[in-house]
């Protein structure tokens, strides 16, 4: 079962290729999957008929208790027949239907095919979860099949209907299978109804459970999606009407009425709901004009009357109901694809446009006829059959005193007389000569055309004939409910009992009904309108929207500051309370370690407040760095170096990158808006830093265990072969978190070229050659043999010195720069190689060499940097980053763990001995990536900047 | 663990000052404001350490048991560097905006405000009822004669989708 079903879902993923090539006869590939399915079921018969359950199972996610697990028992089987049979038939039926250019063919076919897959799947789902799986993949593929021809308003409606509806129902119903699963502590849906336990609890799961069916099967009130839905092609109505979707709800509540039919309230439910909905639906049918709509209430009406049969939990009710189920899927499916034959021909489903079909196409004629007699009951047909036992079985509970026995009979009577009266509506209104109508021409007949719907009607008429083979195959699912006395069997002839009775009179009044059509309509027309189950799903539809637009309206002002305000507002009023509440403050305290921290604490914070009043752009930004400075110089003096060096050099960057932006922004600060709110905004600032005050005091006080890295130093030296245990944590120890950082500067500094190079992201930047790098010094050489030559400028100490203009050049920047690039570069290529076992690192040696680049840009300008690094930097952050993931992956293929470091010693003779740690691997991709991130800034902000200031004004808006 | 006062008086001051900035409109006082509560919490974990020592690298007789604490300064510096990426992102937006529209404001959204002021949800939406009474009309092979389009429809067909 599980090979056929992957066979459905791997037929829905290559049929839409072969759309464009096949045209419909796509549906030839598409048919033999379901029908693989219905000869494999019917290859089990025998093996299910003797009672056997032919199961499989496969483990899924053990840890969660979730498998593949599929049965076949008699009902299981049944339905198969019904979806995989009915499923084939349509499938070759849409071959005829559609038109070779018709939109979305491959789409529709595969769409299809995996419906008919998950509703197969769905019938054979021995796990709950699993069921429910199948359950949400019908839900979504109807949807889409619902929803086919896309540029229909109409039809993306009813899809989104039928969707909102059938997942709301299914999403309820998982609640119930949750509770009851975990109640029994088994997924096993056999296990589940064997065990059927009773209690509160049950009642409830059991009633969500309901709730899924009933939304599923289109009952009182979830029943207005289904009529909707016939804004689908006609195949799929068939197929979703008859054999699969609504069908799928009867089937759970078949599945369940053998342990759960005695569960407190659910009869009530089942009939109450299942006797409106057939009254309803049956009323509506006979208001309808389009035969499709007709049919579509019909199908309301017979889902509500097979929901009392099925539900009513007596063994001769369950075997009535599937019998009535198999019947109904072979005349609904038949009178669907007989509609579509119709509207194919004749362009109109109207009854009141329809004229003289029945003489021009007897064929039809007889097929419809057939159908329509299954369905109203006559015999010998499969549904009078049903019928008869259906009333049976009700006469036998009604006479033994069951109140709600009278109720379901009397209400699937009434009901049965409706579906009389609806019958003959549809055939008279599609087949009769109508006065003041023009006919119908005659339509090229083809017999392809007719295979589908024939076969299905003569099945009908068929199984009919042979009540008792029926009655043998479906007395597996009936005798799992006791026996009240001797059990009834199907059969065409019972003598002159009340139930036959009962049919007739349905028949006959049924007739009437019909015979004074004229007066029922005019009646119904005089009805005033009541609320209707649609508007009132129109109407929720509306709330929801509305109370959405209010909530958002109101939470989302789209101001930075109020987003803020209010996330900070939070913070304080969580974390104040919690402080609120402690009452362990620290009693340890003093006002400083060294004095030091004083003067920087002094210096800090007087340089951070004139920040906040500073109205220059300059000023402000030297007073933040001086704050950062300060830190580096309070790092220096706890014991963490290599902070210290980190935070001093990227406070140089950052100073410097400050400088290259705001060069082209107006001095003064806030010219254009001043501050506002300054007192409300000074309160919330001083409260925040005052609670972080507090949570530093307590959680510090709060600290007694030894801390988790009390241990590094000596790991990091015996697992990383390093002393310096900072730079060990980084690209070893805590190797991830700089795995993570590193993206985060790649995202950021691909961020800044983005957002800058506005025009094109390719790295422009100007190139000086090589040979054009020696031809100026080989000129200058030549220039230094004749110093008579005055025609030359400065001789450029820079590569690209030439390049920039004689008043924008700094000859002693230029010699400084000539002369400090090689050594700061080597400086950081120690820092980088020395950092594992002194202070450095990739971060520091990285930043070392950024600035050098750093020094040579602000020198010689864009010329000079493209000179300097003449590479992308976009390249340089993706070495880098392959680099440290490849340090990272390389050990798994050696069986360790990613990110785990060796190292190797060489004895050098003479030289001494050299050590390599792989880690160093890592630390170089870090410094790759620094350097690209500053290289990005400085080509972005710097370079670039540059260019677009060089050109003419207006020239970019 | 003794608690030093200053360098607690100190992170307050930076966290009120940086919060202060934050709420500005000027987005380069927004950048401020965030390097400033950068500095504060690289402070915040720095104290958490809980007291200092040597530095945590282990030679000349360094022993594993006087060094500052390793795992803070760790994540400081991992933070430090952050916090460079990031303030050049803001820079680079910086740039961007000025140059774009010549503004260093952060502005309120326009659809958010649009959103307060109106109602996004017409009235008048209803449901699409006007059901076509065929998928082929007159594509049909034998399409009969007197089709018109669906708009002559009687009312009762219109309603026909409601339902008590």
């Amino acid at each position: 079962m599980l090979i056929l079903l992957m066979a459905f879902s791997l037929g829905a993923i290559i049929l839409p290729s072969l759309a464009r090539r096949f045209g419909t006869r796509i549906f030839y590939f598409a048919a033999p999957i379901p029908l693989a399915a219905f000869i494999y079921t019917v290859a089990m018969a025998p093996r299910v008929l003797s009672g056997e359950t032919v199961t499989e199972f496969v483990r899924w996610i053990p840890q969660l208790g979730l498998a593949l697990s599929f049965q076949l028992d008699t009902l299981a089987w049944l339905m198969s027949l019904i979806v995989t049979g009915v499923g084939t038939l349509v499938l070759l039926y849409c071959v005829r239907y559609f038109d070779d250019d018709e939109d979305g063919l491959g789409r529709f076919a595969a769409v299809f095919l995996a419906f008919a897959g998950a509703m197969y799947g769905l019938v054979i789902a021995d796990d709950v979860y699993l069921l429910f799986v199948f359950w949400e993949a019908t839900t979504v593929f109807s949807y889409l099949l619902i929803g086919h021809y896309t540029r229909k308003t109409a039809s993306r409606g009813a899809a989104l209907k039928a969707l909102l509806v059938t997942t709301f129902g299914g999403l309820t119903m998982l609640v119930g299978l949750v509770l009851l699963s975990v109640d029994v502590g088994s997924t096993q849906l056999s296990v589940i109804i064997a065990a059927a336990p009773e209690g509160a609890l049950i009642t409830t799961a059991v009633m969500l459970i309901l709730v899924g069916a009933l939304s599923k099967s289109a009952i009182v009130p979830f029943h207005f999606w289904l009529p909707s839905a016939m804004a689908a092609p006609t195949p799929v109505s068939a197929y979703l009407h008859a054999a699969a979707m609504v069908k799928a709800g009867i089937y759970l509540v078949a599945r369940l009425a053998p342990g759960f039919a005695d569960t407190p309230g659910w009869q009530e439910v089942v009939i109450a709901a299942g006797v409106v909905t057939m009254l309803v639906g049956g009323y509506r049918a006979l208001r309808q004009f389009d035969l499709k709509l007709l049919l579509a209430y019909g199908t309301v009406s017979q889902l509500g009357f097979l929901l009392v049969v099925v539900g009513f939990g007596t063994r001769d009710s369950a075997l009535a109901g599937l019998t009535l189920l198999l019947a109904h899927a072979l005349y609904k499916a038949t009178l669907f694809l007989v509609v579509g034959i119709i509207d194919h021909d004749a362009g109109t489903r109207d009854l009141r446009k329809l004229s003289g079909l029945g003489a021009r196409s007897p064929t039809l004629v007889g097929i419809a006829a057939l159908a329509l007699a299954s369905m109203v009951g006559l015999p010998p047909f499969l549904g009078f059959v049903a019928k008869e036992a259906v009333f049976t079985s009700f006469i036998t509970a009604a006479t033994a005193g069951s109140a709600l026995g009278w109720a379901a009979l009397i209400g699937t009577a009434a009901g049965s007389v409706l579906t009389v009266a609806y019958s003959l509506r549809f055939f008279w209104g599609a087949f009769s000569r109508k006065p003041d109508v023009d006919e119908v021409r005659v339509a090229r007949q083809n017999i392809e055309f007719l295979i589908s719907p024939a076969l299905l009607a003569v099945a009908g008429l068929a199984l009919g004939l042979m009540p008792g083979l029926v009655d043998s195959w479906l007395s597996g699912y009936s005798s799992q409910f006791p026996a009240a006395g001797e059990p009834y069997h199907l059969a065409l002839w019972h003598g002159l009992a009340p139930a036959l009775a009962i049919s007739a009179a349905t028949l006959l009044l049924g007739a009437l009904l019909f015979v004074a059509r004229d007066q029922v309509q005019r009646a119904q027309a005089s009805m005033p309108d009541m609320l209707s189950a649609s508007e009132g799903y129109w109407l929720m539809l509306r709330a929801i929207d509305r109370a959405a637009a209010r909530v958002t309206s109101l939470t989302q002002r789209g101001s930075l500051p109020f987003y803020l305000g209010v996330i900070l507002l939070v913070f304080v009023a969580a974390i104040g309370t919690a402080l609120l509440r402690n009452n362990t403050w620290p009693e340890n305290w003093r006002l400083f370690d060294h004095p030091v921290q004083l003067a920087v604490a002094v210096i800090g914070s007087i340089a951070a407040l004139a920040a906040t009043r500073a109205q220059k752009r300059f000023q402000a930004v030297v007073l933040v760095g001086v704050t950062g400075y300060g830190m580096a110089a309070l790092f220096a003096l706890q014991g963490a170096p290599d902070l210290a060096l980190t935070q001093i050099l990227v406070e140089t960057v950052t100073l410097i990158a400050f400088v290259l932006v705001l060069r082209r922004l107006p001095a003064r600060l806030g010219e254009r808006n001043a501050s506002v709110r300054r007192g409300l905004r000074a309160v919330l600032g001083i409260t925040v830093g005052l609670v972080m005050g507090a949570v530093a005091l307590v959680s510090l006080g709060a600290r007694t265990a030894i801390p988790i890295s009390a241990d590094m130093p000596d790991m990091a030296y015996e697992g990383g072969h390093g002393v310096n245990t900072v730079n060990v944590m980084l690209v070893d120890l805590r190797g991830w978190d700089t795995m993570g950082e590193l993206s985060v500067i790649i995202v950021a500094a691909t961020g800044v070229a983005s957002l800058i190079f506005i025009a094109s992201r390719t790295d422009n930047l100007p190139r000086v050659s090589r040979r054009d790098a020696r031809e100026q010094v080989s000129e200058r050489l030549r220039r230094v043999a004749d110093p008579a030559d005055t025609t030359h400028d400065r001789a450029p100490w820079l590569l690209a010195g030439r390049r920039l203009a004689p008043r924008n050049r700094s000859i002693l920047l230029e010699v400084v720069v000539r002369l400090l690039f090689h050594p700061i570069m080597i400086v950081s290529l120690y820092l980088l190689f020395a950092g594992h076992n002194a202070v450095g690192g990739g971060f520091a040696g990285g930043l070392v060499a950024g600035i050098a680049l750093v020094a040579r840009y602000l020198a010689g300008g864009r010329y000079e940097l493209g000179a300097a690094a003449p590479f992308d930097a976009g390249k340089l952050l993706g070495a880098g980053l392959t680099l440290a993931v490849g340090a990272a992956l390389v050990p798994l293929f050696f069986g360790a763990d990613a990110l785990t470091s060796t190292w190797f010693e060489w004895d050098l003779a003479v030289f001494g001995q050299i050590e390599f740690v792989t880690s160093t691997i890592f630390d170089i991709g870090v410094y790759l990536v620094i350097i690209g991130l500053i290289l990005d800034v400085l080509r972005s902000l710097g370079a670039e900047v540059d260019r677009q200031e060089e050109e003419p004004q207006g020239a970019t808006t | 663990m003794t608690i030093s006062l200053v360098l607690i008086g100190l992170m307050v001051v930076l966290y009120a000052c940086g919060i202060y900035l934050m709420l500005e409109r000027s987005m380069t006082r927004v950048l401020l404001g965030f390097l400033l509560v950068g500095n504060a919490t690289n402070l915040l974990i720095l104290t958490m350490s809980g007291g200092y020592g040597a530095a945590p690298i282990l030679v000349g007789g360094v022993e594993s048991d006087d060094v500052s604490d390793p795992l803070p300064q760790a994540l400081i510096l991992t933070a430090i560097v952050i916090t460079f990426g990031v303030s050049a992102f803001l820079m680079a937006l910086i740039y961007r905006s000025w140059r774009l529209a010549n503004e260093d404001v952060v502005y309120d959204d326009a659809d958010d405000l649009a959103m307060r002021s109106r109602s996004i949800i017409s009235e008048d939406e209803t449901e699409e009822e006007t059901v076509s009474d065929t998928e082929f009309g007159e594509e049909a092979e034998a399409a009969v004669t007197a089709i018109s389009d669906s708009s002559d429809a009687p009312a009762d067909v219109q309603g026909d989708g409601r339902d008590s």
